[in-house]
């Protein structure tokens, strides 16, 4: 079964620092921009809803044609955001998590910059490796 | 051969668990290693002030750091929202892990609604340190001041931090204070939440 996944990592300033297509569809060149398009307008959702829960994982905040959005915020307010086409709440959620684990180890690392670029493509391994596992 | 254990060679920082945080260091070598971070910031600027915003900058990065690996470690995944909520964090957990206790006490300002005051008898930075009186009211404080406001501001709760000495009569040393002032939208935001 094929599945659209567009992932994003936004810091606090609203910067995008990484994202990847981690869907198993072949990825089209429209089809990319318009993830990325539907993503940055669920900002705005995000922003009011984090305010109003101390829970780091959101459910699906925001709907586009058949394709949901679902946010993770962390206390630093970087927000995971994955839009997806499947319903595996728990699946998506465990996924956050493990990628939440990855960013920690970045952000510890002294000589990155919070708010800047994630480059490292070790990192860019595993976040597809750990999307392959849970979507 | 030996030492050629069973431990595993991880290639990648990435590919390590995070620490438990059950490691100690030694508080000489950290004195040390501070002491010797002032001195290398006192040859670089030429005024007070800069000095004490060197040592503030190098506490945000450091505040940045904490507010997350230990809402990931401690808190089990869980934001504060809340004023008094994010101010009770930086009181106990932060100061333990940093300081391994919690801090002395935490007020609100009498003055402003905007203030709030974490007192400490002996700042562990200024344990060793004594000013020399030419330097007027300068407080090495800064750095941990600097930590407090990488942790606020990192969640979402902007506010101008500093640290002071406040004299206490029947004792020698004076108590540190570090002062947070938060910003109007903070204030806002937590009448708007009610």
């Amino acid at each position: 079964m094929t599945t659209t996944a567009c992932f994003i990592i936004v810091s606090r300033n609203d910067i995008p620092i990484y994202e990847a297509e981690v869907g198993s569809s072949a990825k089209r060149e429209d089809a990319a921009q318009l993830h990325q398009f539907v993503l940055h307008a669920a900002l705005d959702v995000v922003q009011d809803l984090a305010w109003t829960t101390s829970v780091m994982f959101l459910k699906a905040i925001d709907r586009f044609n058949d394709l949901v959005v679902s946010v993770y915020v962390t206390a630093g307010h970087t927000r995971f955001m994955l839009l997806h086409d499947s319903r595996n709440d728990d699946g998506i959620k465990s996924f956050f998590q493990e990628v939440h684990e990855l960013y920690i180890k970045i952000l510890l690392n002294p000589l990155y910059l919070p708010g800047s670029r994630i480059t490292s493509s070790h990192f860019d391994t595993k976040v597809r490796a750990i999307a392959r596992k849970y979507l | 051969m030996i030492g050629v254990g069973k431990i595993k060679q991880y290639s990648n920082v990435l590919d390590k668990p995070l620490s438990k945080g059950k490691q100690e260091v030694s508080l000489s070598a950290f004195a040390f290693l501070f002491s010797e971070l002032v001195q290398y910031n006192q040859t670089q600027v030429d005024n007070i002030a800069e000095l004490e915003r060197r040592l503030e900058d190098a506490g945000y990065a450091v505040g940045a750091r904490v507010l997350e690996l230990l809402c990931h470690r401690d808190k089990g995944n869980r934001r504060e929202t809340r004023l008094l909520g994010i101010l009770s964090f930086v009181h106990s957990t932060v100061w333990k892990v940093l300081f391994g206790k919690v801090a002395d006490s935490l007020e609100k300002g009498t003055e402003h609604e905007d203030e709030y005051m974490i007192s400490e008898k002996e700042l562990l930075v200024n344990k060793f340190i004594s000013i020399p009186k030419d330097m007027g009211t300068f407080n090495c404080g800064a750095f941990v001041a600097g930590i407090v406001r990488g942790v606020l501001d990192s969640a979402g709760f902007p506010a101008v931090v500093t640290a002071h000495f406040v004299p206490m009569e029947g004792q020698q040393r004076p108590r540190t204070t570090i002062l947070i002032k938060f910003a109007e939208e903070v204030l806002q935001r937590e009448a708007r939440l009610g």
